[in-house]
């Protein structure tokens, strides 16, 4: 997959709030990082990219092509979505089976699928779990456990919403490589965050959506130096941003490793 | 006597071979924010459980030691009465919702009918607390079909709106957006100013940093450090613990920006400008 565009599309949920009204956005084989206050209407943006959601006017298409003929079970070997509740996703018993459920619902035999659940597992450090009920995990091992099951799956797109939510540092270092490592294999990946210092250290490109309209789309950087619409949005810059202006410096630094440089040089 | 005193704390999951929580003790004075910080699977939720009495009365398994709060023995209370003066926000929003009401508002509503409030009081909290939290506007949707940012939010009101002396907050912000999470954080603050205690989970340093007045450091269910975020953060061995200092503390350590005469780094923005300033 080369691209992922939404053309016009118009969505609500009750026929008095409108969420979207003319959409237009694409994803390309730039990492993408989605922020926006709550409600802002990300989460459902990417349903309505899985197919969970149709849209009641515009065109979803995949490499030029409308999706609207595919079926949920044929673009769901295309487009995996990692959700934010990881219990919305996850109804198995056992954790290997959790994980194979995805690569057995697309087709893959059972030694197939189990060894791309083990592999999965084994990206997110949680091998060792294999046999253990999902519901006996922290919170935080099932979010990955739900990011393995649509690693396992193999799909030409990646969506993750909120990956980072409740993970400590390992964690979020592990979602960072396997960002990295999905884009490298050329698929697209888009991640709804509400982490800015993660958005800026790991995506190339950032898109700000308020209410329903993307209202800055761009170089991660330059997005992040926008502090007054980030702030209308009910956002915040990144620490390290805030930090360099709060020293007085105007330019705009979004790496640790780049402010530490700086600051000794200036020293 | 302290609000909350834990002795000796050892607790185990049923089914499992190693102690979840292994031998804790410390107090928490009233008015205080206690931080607790911890890798992922460090025992930070099954303490907040055993604080709030789930353990031992709704999860099982093997319990030692004593939990008192507010003048209760965890143990030996009914959760009923426990829930009275102990507030839990739940790391998950989607376990707060009773998924028995249709509303917004009657969710809130649910847990004041148990504290025997008459209808103009509950009125009153309820509107308080969903505005406190900005989602008084979607008090007649079903708490089933919000975002999960709107829901972290009614779950927290839910459970200001008791009122409790004890709040325990398990990584209450993160769902929020930025500017909805150093809302939640101020209003935190407030509460201790006019005397609750709060017990406050959270991976976001910064945040731990600027509000706690004390944290916990654990690992592996066993207790590393209970000190000053200062102290804390300035710990050399913090990464070992899966812990990662404020990112302003990070860059005083990597230019050696520290208290006069001591072993410490600032932890908040404010303290670095000052003592850059001082150099
Ligand atoms: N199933 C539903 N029925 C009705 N309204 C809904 C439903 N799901 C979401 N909404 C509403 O649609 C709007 C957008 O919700 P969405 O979940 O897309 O937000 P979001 O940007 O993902 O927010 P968050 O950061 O809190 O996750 C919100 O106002 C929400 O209340
Ligand atoms: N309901 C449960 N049953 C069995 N084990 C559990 C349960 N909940 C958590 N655990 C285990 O207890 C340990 C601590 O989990 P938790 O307290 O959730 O950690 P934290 O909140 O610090 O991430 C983990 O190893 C986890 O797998
Ligand atoms: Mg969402
Ligand atoms: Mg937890």
């Amino acid at each position: 997959m080369n691209t992922f565009e939404l053309k016009d599309v118009a969505f609500s949920y009750s026929p008095d709030i409108q969420i979207f009204d003319g959409l237009d956005l694409s994803f390309d084989s730039r990492t993408t990082a989605i922020v926006g206050q709550n409600g802002a209407g990300k989460t459902t943006l990417v349903k309505l990219m899985k197919g969970l959601l149709k849209p009641s006017k515009g065109t979803l298409l995949i490499d030029g092509e409308s999706i609207a003929k595919e079926t949920a079970a044929q673009l769901s070997r295309r487009v995996g979505l990692v959700f934010q509740n990881p219990n919305d996703q996850i109804f198995k018993t056992n954790v290997l089976e959790e994980v194979m459920f995805g690569p057995l619902n697309i087709g893959m035999s059972r030694s197939e699928a189990e060894k791309a659940a083990r592999e999965a597992l084994q990206k997110v450090d949680l091998e060792s779990k294999v046999d253990d009920n999902p519901y006996d995990l922290s919170l935080s091992e099932r979010k990955l456990i739900a990011l393995a099951s649509i690693l396992a799956m193999d799909t030409e797109m990646v969506i993750f919403d909120e990956p980072t939510m409740g993970q400590d540092f390992a964690g979020k270092e592990k979602i960072k490589a396997i960002i990295e490592e999905l884009n490298t294999e050329g698929k697209l990946v888009l991640c709804i965050l509400h982490d800015m210092d993660f958005a800026a250290e790991a995506f190339e490109r950032t898109v700000v959506m308020n209410q329903g309209e993307i209202i800055l789309d761009g170089q991660t950087r330059d997005v992040f130096s926008k502090k007054e619409v980030l702030e209308k949005a009910y956002l915040e810059q990144p620490y390290v941003t805030q930090i360099a202006h709060a020293l007085g410096y105007n330019e705009s630094f979004i790496h640790e490793s780049e402010l530490i440089a700086f600051l000794n040089k200036n020293a | 006597m302290s609000i909350i005193e834990v002795e000796n704390l050892k607790y185990r999951y049923p089914d499992l071979t190693d102690l979840v929580l292994d031998d804790l003790s410390f107090s928490v004075e009233k008015g205080e924010c206690l931080g607790i910080v911890g890798e992922n699977t460090a025992g930070k939720s099954t303490l907040c459980y055993a604080l709030a009495g789930l353990i031992p009365h709704f999860y099982k398994g093997a319990y030692g030691g004593k939990v008192t709060v507010n003048g209760l023995v965890v143990r030996e209370h009914e959760i009923a009465e426990i829930v009275e003066n102990i507030g839990l926000v739940f790391e998950n929003p989607f376990s707060q919702m009773t998924g028995a009401k249709k509303t917004v508002y009657e969710e809130v509503a649910f847990g004041l009918e148990n504290l025997g409030l008459d209808r103009k009081e509950m009125h009153r909290r309820i509107e308080q607390y969903l505005k406190l939290l900005d989602v008084f506007g979607l008090k007649d949707k079903n708490p089933f079909d919000l975002s999960g940012g709107q829901m972290q939010r009614v779950a927290i009101a839910s459970v200001l709106a008791m009122e409790p002396d004890v709040l325990i907050l398990d990584e209450p912000t993160s769902q929020l957006d930025p500017q909805g999470s150093r809302e939640v954080f101020e209003v935190i603050e407030q509460l201790t100013e006019k005397g609750m205690t709060i017990i406050l989970v959270e991976h976001k340093m910064e945040q731990i940093a600027q509000y706690a007045d004390r944290v916990l450091l654990l690992h592996q269910g066993r207790q590393v450090a209970l000190d000053t975020p200062e102290k804390i953060f300035s710990r050399p061995d913090l990464k070992g613990f899966g812990v990662t200092p404020p990112v302003v503390t990070n860059i005083s350590k990597a230019l050696n920006v520290r208290y006069p005469d001591s072993e410490l780094f600032p932890v908040t923005i404010e303290a670095f400008k000052r003592l850059e300033e001082a150099k």
